[in-house]
């Protein structure tokens, strides 16, 4: 192959190397890309200068712009929260049962607790609020601890059977297992079947209603009506928190169970948080 | 120029090509990592970081085997979205016991740095079983077989040992106390003062709810721990960090 001219049409040189017979051209670099690396050249030495860079004995330089990563978030953490400091402390303020009255008030703690709700809640409860087995569903009228607007306050600012929080709602279910004879609690958990109509064994119930009201009615009421002051819940609506079926209804009556929820008051969330997020929960359907 | 027609002499002879290539590799290398070692400021003094207790350790070689770090990163970043969604940025000093490191590099699922305490020990059980049955949308493979795999402590102090070569501070009296500590940590009603006194802060929990130390046990008591030990309401960041 013939010699390329460089541009000036003139011979072009050689790097002076010689391997085989073959020779390397040297050609000029072309200038946008020679301009581009002098301009990164120079870029990277301002860059040095100002921001932190280079680690030295006790520190690393700091940068003349003064840059901080921590100092950039905690700026804008401030800027959140100062762009919203006015609405949080309204709703921080004013009373619960109010802020539904309020439309500017309740939409915008509807969206801020439907923010929280999917960073806090939704792994237990569902991103849809449809609660899992053990979960309770937030969208139905069925409530084990009230679903007035202040009971769903208390119980996502305290939590359930937290041994931490003297507030947390408490209640513990016996495990009858150690108290009633085996064939009591079939008898009675065919008693709890009938009150919801779930098909059962129509011998036992009348037995079973005796053991019922015996051993269960106290707190879950004579007609298995539940009682939200004690977090007893309901057993007569066929909905159910750990399943119906009649070996499910078996283990909680031997076993007991002991669902639990960590309080998101104190250092999780603000109050303004809890209450937005207590708005959302109640506005899904089945708030009272 | 001279000292560059003499390259010649590099390039032929392999030998000192590849002692001249070890020192400028060796330039980088120092201006890289020997000034960690005496930089003040890469490490801060935060309150409440302590050597995790032996179930924990056994609970973090679990959450290593299982290969949680594959999916899961332990490593807020400073960002409000990170900062808003999991808490607190994470601190070089929360991870100085961790030989080696889990801040990751991928997440499909959440990062767990701070997820200690958010959730019922039940929940972590029904969701190391079945992670569908609480997050229906979670790709997460199932890990019911852990709460019935039993652990003894067989190799507890040897394990505490190694992390001790390492750098971890496990005193002479957290070793002779492996064993003890490791049963004790799932039984209420055992004697914990040693073990709290060793590892403040420890959570003592039968954590799967079932008899005996299982591998579950372990790892929940992990998880329960992560991101709990620092006191932030007494952590002033330093911002020229």
């Amino acid at each position: 192959m013939a010699k390329q001219p460089n541009k000036k049409n003139q011979e072009v040189e050689t790097t002076g190397h010689q391997w085989d017979g073959i020779e390397e051209y040297n050609n000029p670099l072309p200038r946008w890309w020679l301009w581009t690396f002098y301009a990164c050249i120079v870029w990277g030495i301002w860059y040095v200068i100002a921001y932190p860079a280079w680690p030295l004995v006790q520190s690393a330089t700091a940068g003349y712009k003064g840059w901080s990563t921590r100092a950039n978030v905690a700026v804008e953490l401030a800027e959140a929260e100062a762009a919203n400091a006015a609405i949080n402390a309204k709703l921080e303020t004013v009373e619960l049962t109010a802020i539904a009255g309020d439309p500017e008030l309740q939409g915008y703690a509807t969206s801020a607790g439907n923010a929280v709700f999917k960073t806090w809640c939704a792994q237990c409860h569902g991103s849809g609020a449809a609660g899992a087995k053990g979960y309770p569903n937030l969208l139905d009228n069925d409530w084990l601890w009230g679903g007035t607007i202040e009971d769903i306050h208390t119980t996502i600012a305290h939590g359930i059977r937290n041994q931490e929080d003297p507030d947390a709602r408490y209640s513990q279910m016996p495990a009858f297992g150690e108290i009633l004879e085996p064939a009591q609690i079939d008898q009675v958990a065919n008693y709890v079947m009938s009150m919801s109509g779930e098909p059962q064994d129509a011998s036992l119930v009348a037995e079973g209603q005796t053991v019922f009201a015996e051993n269960c009615a106290a707190c879950h009421g004579e007609a298995g009506a539940g009682d939200i002051y004690q977090g007893a819940p309901n057993l007569a609506d066929a909905i159910w928190l750990y399943g119906g079926s009649f070996d499910t209804i078996k283990e909680t009556v031997t076993y007991s169970r002991f669902g639990v929820m960590p309080p998101m008051g104190g250092a999780d969330l603000s109050e303004a948080e809890i209450r937005a997020v207590a708005i959302y929960v109640h506005q899904l359907g089945g708030g009272e | 120029m001279a000292i560059l027609d003499k390259h010649a002499i590099l390039e032929k002879n392999v030998t000192l090509l590849a002692i001249f290539a070890f020192l400028v590799v060796t330039v980088g290398g120092i201006v890289q990592i020997a000034p960690l070692f005496w930089l003040e400021n890469t490490i801060e003094d935060v309150e409440g970081m302590r050597p995790y207790s032996p179930l924990e350790l056994a609970g973090r070689d679990i959450y290593l085997r299982e290969g949680c770090y594959v999916c899961h990163s332990q490593m807020i970043r400073p960002m409000r979205d990170e900062v808003e969604r999991y808490g607190h940025y994470s601190l070089a000093a929360e991870s100085k016991y961790d030989h080696p490191f889990q801040w990751g590099s991928k997440r499909t699922g959440p990062d767990l740095a701070r997820v200690g305490g958010r959730y019922s020990d039940d929940w972590h059980v029904d969701h190391l079983r079945d992670p569908q049955s609480v997050v229906p949308e979670s790709v997460m493979p199932k890990y019911g077989f852990l709460e019935n795999r039993m652990i003894e402590p067989e190799h507890i102090e040897d394990l505490l040992k190694a992390h001790r070569l390492v750098g971890v501070p496990y005193s002479d009296e957290m070793i002779e106390n492996a064993k003890a500590d490791f049963s004790v940590q799932i039984d209420p009603d055992g004697d914990t003062e040693g073990l709290l006194a060793r590892y403040p802060k420890a959570q003592v929990r039968n954590f799967d709810g079932q008899p005996g130390i299982s591998e579950a046990d372990a790892l929940i008591a992990y998880l329960q721990m992560l991101g709990t030990l620092v006191d932030f309401s007494t952590f002033t960041p330093d911002a020229s960090r």
